[in-house]
């Protein structure tokens, strides 16, 4: 149709993923506190309150926010003054640009007009996303090296050897999953998920890919400093790591960036391995179950349950990365390095090698 | 007992389940999962205690704030005889006498101050007392201020207690 | 459009170079070549060579730049101990030398003329990986080999006991 309705459907696309991505940021680091207490028999956040009501501390978020904006925003004496403010940016601002290429949705048809539900469909997809994430190690760097300290200094030279050794992985556990749906884009991807595998599974990236997908969540969680790798902030030993000498506003960047690269982290995970969107058993027409029975079911619904079945399986993500942060403990050093280099790597190309083979069979037609 | 090395049985290697490191993890989440359902459920089991609403009942030899007994009529039990001053390894008790209008009681306290900034709640004084006039079965800590002042127990806030 | 972006990223990413060289700090250096990479990303992105332009910012600047950011932090050496270059000709010497390359460049492009983006789909995921392991298989594996033998190399100058 006209230019504007082609910018008006991006800038609607764009506003509303984001404000969903950054609505469950604020969700999640309520869930994280509260989930916390309930694992460790605790009552966790339950004061902040308006208008006499707590609801279980849902208000503490909004309490935090306004407490960020309103602290003294220092910069430490001995600190490099650009770099120090200029590394909270580096933080955020690739965690949010990664948002870009998810599809949340099947493509809808408005007005004759076919509309992908995702802010950009690259020709590159996941690699792009890939390039992206791999600029956050910067912030990190950067923070720990501006603020001329002895602990983010060790914070930040232990999360750029970290994300340098697991992204290898993480790039190579990915490499099955292109293989198998032929594609590099997300939207491809999540559509060929669609299919049955053998009549009755749905052919998701983790029936297709099950070592590929726990190499990929372990990187995951690797890539997103999350425990069992929070070694740059592990504060047993580095106080708080790289952000130990910021405050304000910017550290509260930092725990933005981290709480969307959970987020971000998930819907890729739930893009590339269980489906993205797909609803299992629902075609465009309607639910067609393996044996034979199938009945018809609107457009709209279907259209709802897709979306909704992307929405929750990514809520669910963020909750296990919550749940495995108060369930295991944090690695030694040695041990990250050795689990990435000397078990993820090597599984990752068996998978890789495997993989291949079995496609070249199923193509050969044995 | 002479000192001796004491050689703690560890396991020798893991096992090749545990070792997979995998079916290990997925257990722990599982206990993890346990405590947090049963907690979401049954809210009034978790042994949290809020602390400024709630505050747990402390046993009944514990050593808290001060009190300061009354005799039958209201008056002070206390005869200044400056015992628990002198007890009290802090000297945080300032204590200043008077002459009592009772006939048969010759002093009583005019002032008898308790710097709880410098108390130590070691009990000397109650110990030291002859009449059994200060006894630290309140129960309570000391409340925190905002000023010094604040925190000088007077002789009327500890009648009170 | 795309020769005023040409020329945009084109700026962004000769400033940057100069930049990285003149700059006293190594920090300020890395951070300026992360920039250039990425302008050169972008110009691989104006000749439709997207997965190229993917692969230069998964690799350089997601890991090499990482790596030289790792040793600066690594040696942390204070900014007024940094040490002061000592040959004086060098610099007049990296200006002629880029005065050449300058030259060259506007001999090379009178030369020959770049094809049309959109004309060639070399820079696809395809495209790439079939170039990489038909025609240029040799050269591929080759580079490997002399990969793996560096990285052999440097652990056995590291590593006293294997």
């Amino acid at each position: 149709m006209s230019p504007l309705f082609d910018l008006a459907v991006a800038v609607a696309r764009i506003a509303v993923f984001i404000s969903f991505c950054l609505g469950l940021v604020v969700i999640l680091t309520w869930v994280e506190r509260k989930g916390a207490a309930y694992i460790q028999d605790r009552r966790g956040p339950n004061r902040a309150r308006i208008l006499g009501l707590t609801l279980g501390g849902i208000f503490h978020p909004l309490a935090d926010a306004i407490k960020f904006l309103f602290k003294e925003d220092f910069i430490p004496d001995g600190a490099h003054r650009l770099f120090y403010q200029m590394a909270p940016m580096f933080a955020l601002a690739p965690a949010i640009m990664t948002m870009a290429v998810i599809p949340f949705g099947p493509p809808v048809t408005i007005a004759g007009h076919q509309i992908p539900l995702q802010i950009a469909d690259l020709n590159v997809g996941i690699l792009y996303l890939f390039a992206i994430s791999g600029m956050t190690v910067y912030g990190v760097v950067l923070a720990g090296w501006a603020s001329n300290s002895k602990y983010p200094l060790l914070g930040g030279l232990r999360s750029s050897a970290q994300m340098l050794s697991y992204e290898v992985s993480m790039g190579l556990s990915v490499v099955g999953i292109l293989m198998v749906f032929q594609s590099v884009q997300l939207s491809e991807i999540a559509r060929g998920q669609g299919e049955l595998l053998f009549g009755i599974l749905p052919k998701w990236g983790v029936f297709v890919q099950p070592l590929g997908f726990i190499l990929f969540l372990t990187a995951l969680y690797a890539e997103a400093n999350r425990t069992p790798f929070d070694l740059p902030e592990g504060e047993s030993e580095l106080v708080a790591g790289y952000h130990t000498e910021y405050g304000s506003f910017k550290f509260s960047m930092f725990m933005m960036a981290e709480y969307i690269h959970m987020v971000v982290g998930s819907a890729v995970l739930v893009t590339l391995f269980f489906g993205g969107w797909q609803f299992p058993y629902l075609a465009d027409a309607g639910f067609a179950f393996p044996g034979g029975v199938s009945f018809a079911v609107p457009a709209w619904a279907v259209l709802s349950l897709r979306i909704g079945s992307f929405v929750v399986k990514t809520v669910f993500f963020c909750w296990v990365y919550v749940w495995v942060r108060w369930t295991i403990p944090r690695f030694r050093y040695d041990q990250v390095m050795r689990l990435g280099w000397k078990v993820m790597l090597p599984l990752a190309l068996i998978n890789i090698f495997v993989t291949g083979l079995v496609l070249l069979l199923i193509d050969k037609g044995i | 007992m002479a000192i001796r090395v004491v050689k703690v049985a560890r396991p020798e290697k893991m096992s090749f389940g545990e070792s997979v490191y995998l079916l290990e993890i997925v257990k722990g989440l599982g206990v993890t999962m346990r405590h947090f359902l049963r907690n979401m459920a049954r809210q009034e089991n978790i042994p949290t205690i809020e602390y400024p609403e709630v505050r747990r009942v402390m046993p009944a030899r514990f050593r808290g704030c001060h009190r300061l007994m009354k005799r039958p009529g209201g008056a002070p039990r206390c005869v200044a005889c400056y015992m628990c001053a002198t007890a009290c390894p802090a000297k945080c008790i300032t204590i200043v006498a008077g002459e009592s209008p009772d006939p048969k009681i010759e002093k009583y306290p005019v002032r008898f101050d308790i710097d709880m900034l410098r108390c130590v709640f070691c009990g000397q004084c109650v110990e030291a007392c002859p009449v059994d006039a200060i006894r630290m079965d309140t129960g309570w800590y000391t409340m925190p201020e905002n000023t010094r002042e604040k925190l000088i127990y007077t002789i009327d806030m500890l009648l009170e207690k | 459009m795309e020769p005023i972006l040409f020329v945009i990223f084109g700026a962004i990413a000769v400033g940057g170079a100069i930049m990285v060289v003149t700059r006293r700090h190594p920090m300020a250096s890395a951070l300026y070549l992360i920039l250039t990479l990425f302008a050169v990303a972008a110009l691989f992105v104006l000749r439709q060579a997207h997965f190229l332009a993917a692969i230069q910012v998964i690799v350089y600047a997601g890991a090499v730049v990482v790596l030289f950011i790792f040793v600066i932090m690594l040696i942390n050496v204070p900014v007024h101990k940094l040490p002061v270059e000592r040959v004086t000709g060098l610099r007049f010497l990296g200006v002629l030398a880029a005065g050449l390359l300058i030259l060259e460049s506007a001999v090379l492009t009178r030369r020959f003329a770049m094809p049309r983006a959109s004309a060639v789909d070399a820079g696809s995921v395809q495209a790439v990986g079939k170039a990489l392991f038909t025609d240029y298989l040799l050269a591929f594996e080759i580079t490997s080999v002399l990969l793996l033998a560096a990285v052999i190399g440097a652990i056995a100058l590291a590593k006293k006991k294997i």
